[in-house]
């Protein structure tokens, strides 16, 4: 099978595999899951890994090309439906991102309770999902993927989250399953416009890029909606109400796994699909989702100031920091677009941390509510910093991931010199100030202070499976903070086909 | 007469042989094997299926009234699986108190509607299709009242049988304005004498047409009958009715319209058909989300799955055919799948409302699973073949590169979410909420369990597993029955 020489299809099979193993187990051999799920995830963190390298020695051998280990098995013959698989630099990186998020989750949901079994079996059927999404290259798979990462949630919240849980897990599928309704539609639309000559209809995302053969009027139709289709997934105002619920009800790997990696299937698939494909819509119709994305940023920051439970701050917070990745993409050169991928990383390590964090926190002092705690610092200090450094990170310190981001997104956006393009950049970057308002606002008011509980003073601090979760995204946080250009060289190359199609279409008056 | 033309007929002389089998088991054999009688009608059906598989000889017999080709073949095995998981899961209820009396008729009539279907499947001339319409409906009256302790069976049998034939009286007046215009009842010589004509009267019988056959698909606003009958005919056949009744009047009404009318009306039928299935895919929808009882739950979902079925006809193409034939084995699946869960619950302890499926999971994990993959597979959640014949459906639907086909497509998306929305409140009654009461663990019979991991291996794979759709699209591309 030709298929099982490309290495990327593992990403697929590991999970599945695991999926396989945690079938066999039982609900009380709790040891067994563990091991089970440590392996899976471990495997998947070393094969990305192996990615990467593979990446930069083809790379640096000088193979060019868009998308390298490109392999395509006929699936669906009558409609040309293959398995496609390749990656670019991006779809690298979000690799690495998913494998890190999904080690860090298992230990985080360490001492899952109760049915850790099936809890471990829907999270990785969630990962295969988001793995398949990120290899594929072909829509009908991507889409596939796409829907298969979204389902799990449903029960990975109604089973085991908290507070408002079957509301929120309704709402959260129905929303994100109404975006994938208008991508269903988008994709079958691309696919009967893929190519120039009749009959030969594609689904394999190079093809059409390359045949370019979307007709303008068609473009106009099917870019808002798989740009839609895959903004509600990105938290894309006004289709972000799913969010702060979701997140505040979903258990912690949970909560990790969708604002780290799920959030970012509509951040890569707006790019990948919606722009890639149409760059003439995207030109026509981009001010709108840019407007759009600019609300969202301002708006989920100062949501986020007015919050007092620590998850719903967090997920206004990722409303904010997601609405910068659409927005950087939606600017349409190189820095910006590569600023974008930075930040889906900064904010994937970072978000899960957060949540990580706060599900360790949750889980000791059970309440969530800032006004409830204070004083925590000197009750669990490695808590206390670990939430200290996700924070900075959060407000783009220097250092760590965030400030990276940040200003290579607002470096490209200052490129555009025209007025809309200005005004729409500053008011984004009044962004940083807010987040650093909510952020030394929580830290001073939960870490600091006096201890408002006298129960809290009995609490201890991080366990081993914690403190291995947490240095994990921390580590990985600083790295990026110090390292970007290793980063920036992996994805970098990857955005010329795109900006090169995206120039073709530039209004002439800028 | 020429003999040899019944050769053109294997698969309905081979039915006709399992029925006179089952028949004489019935009146001959002694009183102490009668209650080896569901399993000998299984197992010989089940042999009737395989065989089925073999290859047909394409063409004509009876002076052109009866077809048989590669399409109508393969329709008929995808009602044979449907038909033996059927029979299977029925085995035990058969065999139950106050059933066993009258074991033998439920297996002779189910074989005779199935007959009767063949014969819609085939018909080439509506005379031959009217007696199969009637074949397959008038049974299955006396089937819904099967259960004649319980009062719901009666009222269900006699909701059934008077829109049956209401409906039929009214395709028949169709019919006949149809025979007046053209002389003939042929369906390829009244689409080749209707060419150019825009009569209104024609415009009517076609409305008829339509009613009469939509009757059958339960397709709104001829839907009345469904929900009650559903819910008061015994699951068994309330199963069959879902599935296997309404995929052969689809496959039928697809070659009426596109054989009889595709020609000539394709740009009225289309729009009509194109409301019917905007309402029947909406009025299903929203009607199922109020239900509490699991089978008019399942029957107003069926209402809406017709709809979606409708997008294969309105395609009219051969890829809408294969994507139609597609979703039809794939809801047979799903939807056997649910009822078998249905079906072993309620018999044990009579248990059909979403209430008491609470916390189904503690105590019936695999119930509970295969409940939910049936739920999913029907909501179009991947990797679930439910996924794929939906895609498959709107790519069939599109391919008409009609505009206003997207829009329809719009809609029915739209609707998808709609029916997440009730088939999760399914599983979020199984896995999330709780119940003291909740239903103790059951035990199946094996016959019953053998059905579900049929239904189960068949939502899994049929979507992975892409042969089936292949062929499907292979047989209906050498077809040359669509117009332009």
């Amino acid at each position: 099978m030709e298929i099982f020489s490309n290495i990327l299809i593992y990403f697929v099979i590991i999970p599945v595999l695991t999926l396989g193993g945690l079938a066999l187990t039982k609900n009380k051999g709790i040891d067994a899951i563990r091991a089970v799920a440590v392996t899976g995830a471990s495997a998947l963190v070393l094969l990305a890994l192996y990615l990467v390298a593979m990446f930069l020695h083809a790379r640096a051998a000088g193979d060019m090309s868009d998308m390298i280990l490109t392999t395509s098995v006929t699936w669906y013959e009558p409609l040309n439906i293959k398995l496609a698989l390749g990656v670019d630099g991006v779809s690298v990186v979000m690799i690495l991102l998913s494998a890190f998020i999904v080690f860090a989750g298992v230990f985080a949901s360490w001492k899952m309770d109760p049915l850790p079994k099936q809890f471990f079996l829907w999270f990785f059927l969630l990962s295969t999902g988001v793995f398949g999404f990120f290899i594929s290259v072909d829509l009908f798979t991507m889409f596939m993927f796409y829907e298969v990462a979204l389902i799990p949630m449903y029960l990975l919240i109604g089973v085991w989250g908290s507070g408002n849980k079957n509301y929120s897990a309704m709402k959260l599928t129905l929303m994100l399953m109404g975006g994938s309704a208008f991508l269903m539609l988008g994709i079958i639309g691309i696919y009967f416009h893929s190519t120039a000559t009749p009959g030969e209809y594609t689904m394999n995302l190079l093809e059409i890029a390359k045949n370019n053969a979307i007709p303008h009027n068609w473009q106009m139709f099917l870019f808002p909606m798989t740009f839609v289709g895959f903004g509600v997934l990105g938290a894309m105002f006004p289709f972000h109400t799913w969010s702060p619920d979701g997140h505040a009800s979903a258990p912690t790997a949970v909560s990790m796994l969708h604002a780290g990696v799920l959030m970012k299937l509509g951040g890569y698939g707006c790019f990948r699909i919606a722009i890639y494909l149409m760059p003439f819509a995207a030109q026509q119709m981009g001010w709108i989702f840019l407007t759009l994305t600019g609300i969202s940023i301002v708006y989920g920051a100062f949501s986020a100031c007015v919050q007092t439970d620590l998850k719903y701050i967090n997920a206004y917070s990722s409303v904010s920091h997601c609405g910068m990745v659409l927005f950087a993409i939606l600017m349409f050169n190189n820095t910006a677009m590569t600023g974008a991928v930075l930040q889906m990383l900064s904010h994937g390590l970072m978000t899960a941390l957060f949540f990580a964090l706060i599900g360790m926190i949750y889980g000791r002092t059970h309440t969530r509510d800032i006004r409830e705690m204070g004083g925590l610092m000197h009750i669990m200090p490695y808590l206390g910093v670990g939430y200290v450094i996700a924070g900075f990170a959060s407000l783009g310190l220097p250092g760590l991931s965030g400030f990276v981001a940040e200003m290579t997104i607002f470096f490209g956006s200052f490129e555009h010199t025209d007025m809309f393009h200005r005004v729409l950049t500053i008011a984004a970057t009044t962004s940083i100030v807010i987040t650093a308002v909510y952020i030394l606002r929580v830290v001073g008011k939960l870490l600091y202070g006096q201890v408002q509980n006298e129960h809290h003073k009995t609490l201890t601090d991080a366990d081993w499976s914690e403190r291995l979760s947490t240095a994990t995204l921390i580590i990985a946080v600083a790295i990026i903070g110090c390292f970007p250009n290793f980063f920036i060289g992996i994805i970098h190359d990857s955005f010329v086909p795109v900006v090169e199609a995206l120039k073709a279409y530039a209004p002439s008056v800028m | 007469m020429d003999y040899s033309q019944f050769l053109m007929m294997p698969q309905e002389i081979g039915l006709l042989l399992v029925f006179l089998l089952v028949f004489l088991y019935d009146t001959f054999m002694p009183s102490s094997t009668q209650k080896g009688l569901p399993l000998f009608a299984t197992v010989v059906f089940g042999i009737f299926m395989i065989l089925g598989f073999m290859p047909v000889s394409d063409g004509f017999a009876f002076g052109e009234m009866f077809e048989s080709n590669k399409a109508t073949w393969a329709m008929k095995n995808i009602l044979n699986i449907g038909v033996f998981i059927v029979l299977l899961q029925s085995i035990k209820w058969a065999n139950s108190d106050f059933v066993s009396v009258r074991r033998g008729e439920f297996y002779e009539l189910i074989l005779l509607t199935l007959f009767g279907m063949y014969l819609m499947i085939s018909g080439r001339h509506f005379l031959i299709f009217v007696i199969g319409l009637e074949t397959a409906s008038l049974p299955l009256a006396t089937l819904a009242a099967f259960e004649k302790r319980y009062y719901e069976s009666h009222e269900a049998a006699a909701k059934y049988v008077l829109t049956a034939v209401f409906s039929s009286a009214i395709m028949l007046l169709g019919l006949s304005f149809v025979y007046g215009l053209t002389g003939t009842l042929y369906f390829s010589e009244i689409a080749s004498s209707i060419v150019g004509d825009n009569s209104l009267l024609l415009i009517v019988a076609l409305a008829f047409v339509i009613s009469g056959v939509g009757y059958k698909l339960s397709l709104v606003p001829f839907h009345l009958w469904t929900a009650d009958v559903y819910q008061g005919a015994p699951t068994m056949v309330t199963s069959y009715l879902s599935v296997i009744s309404k995929g052969s009047a689809a496959f039928a009404f697809f070659v009426i319209m596109v054989q009889v009318f595709g020609a000539a009306y394709s740009h009225i039928w289309e729009w009509m058909l194109y409301a019917i299935i905007v309402i029947t895919i909406t009025v299903g929808n929203l009607f199922a989300i109020r239900q509490r009882n699991l089978k008019r739950f399942l029957a107003f979902s069926s209402i809406s799955q017709a709809g979606y079925i409708m997008l294969g006809v309105i395609a009219a193409n051969a890829v809408g055919m294969a994507s139609m034939m597609y979703y039809i084995l794939v809801y047979i699946f799903s939807n056997l799948a649910a009822f078998g869960v249905i079906a072993v619950i309620e018999r044990q302890t009579g248990k059909v409302t979403t209430d008491d499926y609470n916390g189904l999971f503690k105590t019936n994990p695999w119930l509970a699973f295969v409940m939910m993959l049936a739920m999913f597979s029907l909501g179009g959640i991947p990797p679930f073949a439910g996924f794929f014949s939906k895609f498959f459906i709107f790519v069939g639907a599109c391919s008409t590169g009609n505009v206003a086909v997207y829009a329809l497509v719009l809609i029915a998306l739209i609707n998808t979410i709609i029916s997440l929305y009730y088939y999760l409140l399914v599983v979020k009654a199984m896995f999330i909420r709780q119940d003291e009461c909740v239903i103790p663990t059951l035990k199946s019979h094996w016959t019953e369990k053998a059905g579900l991991i049929i239904c189960t291996m068949g939502i899994v794979l049929i979507g992975l597993i892409s042969c089936f759709y292949t062929s499907l699209s292979d047989i209906t591309a050498a077809l040359n029955i669509f117009p332009g």
